[in-house]
């Protein structure tokens, strides 16, 4: 338990100081906020119907940004090895890592939304919709996106071809968080989107770190 | 699986494959042939016209795109699990057939649609999720192509393969629940006229076959272009 | 109790080059191996082959633990202390920082003593990206010291090191292998431990 913690803390702190990406991905995300009006127009009217959706894509994208990170400073520094060799299985190496990321990105990330859905005039009913979506979803983001990283991690400028790989991956969860908010908007229930979510993220959660950290092993044996 | 084993060597396979590839194309070309026959024979559909032509080629892309998946998959599985020698390169070889085979069950989809919707592209339920699994063969070929070392970039589509293998039925299941959330159009609603169900089922049959016709020679390609590699970093 | 590491007929292959073919040899407890050759040889391919991230293309690698053998790689991982080629320091870390999370990882202790051991006692709350390549290293036998691993995997271990570094380098190993580790070492000098060796 404490090697995970250890692991888990280490990460966090790594991402959260200066050069770790959190910080960029919030400003990437509220840029994605700023630039979709500019691009479709000020009325107050459709923003605040497509605010879950753009809202939901672009913490994706800004999830996304900090993803490649994930293995890759462990990789090129040679510490990959040595935490491969420690008594904390590879699994529980890839849920550390994969829970550290979402602490330091998808969890921010959340607790931005509401304020940029100020931006979108998004109906006040429906924030708590949108929060609680982003916040079911993210850890999804984290734990697929893991998958990803593991297996780019060998690649030198990995960039694009991380978000091509995940991306399709990650359409559930855009689909049931954006819809979970479009719900409320109409009136329904977001009970069953967010149920939906919910199962999705968890399953996501459960099995990455397997697939994750076989795509570590095989890249160890560079 | 020691079936599987023996014929796992290259030499073995391009023996048995030549053998094989002869009738493989006969009746690929005879299936295809008779398929688009009895379908242009058929009577047209009295609500979509001629237009229900388009089906016989879209809808056996459409199965043809999936299957490639699940080829795709199992031979990944074989790779990963069991080692089998030949199963990576027969992955990858499948990969671009697969991605053609999507992009036309897109085109003749949305060739269809027009008639009946008006535009080329409603976000058709069946339609995005196509979409969708065309990124994951452009995502699987992009891996391939970004890993130098041959067995690593193996390993790794492999795992890529079989983690879109698992998502597949979530992303469809998905799409359905966000097409019928926004009411979407559908191409092909009801039930199929009997009449339509030979030529369709021939065509299917026809474009497995143009698909493993194509595969074999693919493989066969990919088993001499490395001969040949090998051989030229020997002399050099 | 580890007592022996038996390779059999090892082979690697990287890309489309066969590095080495055949090799056997044996590391009892209390021993170290040197493993000599060109540069490309594979020696540290051999190295990330006894850690287990690399499967050889032939033969066995073999730790005999408490009179039976342990053949899975992964297992085989549990009793390495690695000292690779590269450091494995995070800048940003101070050196006490990187020491104390290794050792958590580890399940070891990481005190002061262990770095006045390695001489890095004045550095302690110095970045590591202040450190020079010496003293990097120094860290990196610090940690090897609180991995508490019975089987130490260096990859040049003498590389980067003054004089005096290297002395505690030998130093530090023949400490290991008295109290009965085993150390294979990949280098170019000689080890000075009246070792066995092996050439590539």
């Amino acid at each position: 338990m404490s090697a995970f913690l250890v692991l888990l803390w280490r990460d966090v702190k790594l991402a959260t100081r200066s050069g770790g990406g959190a910080a960029l991905a919030l400003c990437f995300f509220a840029l994605v906020a700023t630039l979709v009006p500019l691009g479709i127009g000020a009325d107050l009217k459709l923003l605040a119907r497509v605010a879950g959706g753009i809202l939901w894509v672009g913490a994706v994208l800004a999830a996304l940004l900090s993803l490649d990170r994930l293995f890759q400073g462990d990789y090129d520094d040679g510490s990959l090895e040595l935490i491969a060799l420690a008594p904390l299985p590879l699994e529980l190496t890839s849920l550390a890592k994969i829970v550290a990321h979402w602490l330091s990105t998808g969890l921010p990330l959340t607790i931005m939304s509401p304020l940029l859905a100020l931006l979108f005039n998004l109906s006040p009913d429906a924030i708590p919709v949108l929060v609680l979506s982003l916040l079911m979803g993210t850890p999804a983001v984290s734990a697929i996106g893991a998958i990803g990283a593991a297996l780019t991690v060998s690649l030198r400028g990995g960039g694009l071809i991380l978000p091509l790989i995940i991306l399709p991956l990650l359409s559930p969860a855009v689909i049931f968080g954006a819809g979970a908010v479009a719900a409320g908007l109409d009136g329904f229930s977001p009970a069953g989107a967010l149920g939906l979510l919910g199962a999705f993220s968890l399953a996501a959660v459960l099995l990455s770190p397997f697939a994750a950290a076989a795509s570590v092993r095989l890249n160890l044996s560079g | 699986m020691q079936f599987l084993f023996r014929y796992a060597n290259p030499a073995m396979f391009m023996r048995l494959s030549g053998a094989v590839l002869p009738y493989a194309a006969a009746l690929t070309v005879l299936a295809l042939a008779v398929g688009l026959f009895m379908g242009f024979s058929a009577p047209p559909d009295y609500q979509q016209g001629l237009t229900v032509l388009i089906m016989f080629i879209h809808v056996p892309a459409a199965t043809a795109a999936m299957s490639i998946y699940g080829a795709i998959a199992v031979c990944s599985l074989l790779s990963l699990v069991w080692r089998h020698p030949l199963s990576d390169t027969a992955a990858r070889a499948a990969a671009p057939l697969g991605a053609v085979f999507t992009a036309l069950g897109l085109v003749t989809g949305s060739l269809w649609g027009k008639p009946m919707w008006g535009t080329y592209w409603v976000w058709d339920a069946r339609l995005t999720s196509f979409l969708l699994l065309l990124f994951l063969y452009l995502g699987y070929m992009a891996l391939w192509s970004a890993i130098e070392d041959e067995t690593r970039a193996g390993r790794a589509a492999a795992v890529l393969a079989l983690v879109g293998a698992v998502n597949i039925p979530i992303i469809k299941f998905s799409v359905d629940w966000w097409n019928t959330l926004h009411q979407g159009e559908s191409i092909m609603s009801g039930k199929l006229d009997p009449v339509y169900l030979w030529p369709l089922l021939t065509m299917m049959a026809g474009y497995m076959l143009l698909f493993v016709t194509l595969w074999l020679i693919r493989i066969r390609t990919a088993i001499v272009t490395r001969r040949a590699t090998t051989l030229m970093q020997r002399a050099a | 109790m580890i007592t022996a590491l038996t390779a059999e007929k090892l082979a690697c292959v990287r890309g489309e080059r066969r590095l080495f073919d055949g090799l056997s040899f044996r590391v009892k407890a209390g021993q170290a191996l040197a493993v000599e050759g060109a540069n490309g040889s594979g020696k540290t391919s051999l190295l990330r082959m006894v850690a287990g991230f690399l499967s050889p293309a032939a033969g066995t690698l073999t730790l005999t633990q408490d009179g039976k053998p342990v053949t899975d790689a992964e297992a085989r991982g549990r009793f390495i202390g690695w000292l690779g080629h590269q450091d494995g320091l995070k800048p940003q870390f101070t050196v006490i920082e990187q020491l104390r999370f290794y050792a958590r990882l580890y399940a070891g202790k990481a005190d002061d003593a262990v770095l006045e051991q390695v001489g890095l006692s004045r550095q302690r709350e110095l970045p590591c990206r202040y450190l020079s390549a010496g003293q990097k290293r120094r860290l990196a036998l610090a940690r090897l010291l609180v991995s508490n691993r019975p089987l130490w995997l260096m990859d040049e271990p003498f590389a980067a090191l003054d004089t005096a570094g290297q002395a505690l380098v030998a130093r530090l190993m023949a400490i290991h292998c008295g109290n009965g580790g085993m150390v294979v070492a990949a280098t170019h000098d000689p080890l000075g431990l009246g070792n066995e060796s092996v050439t590539l």
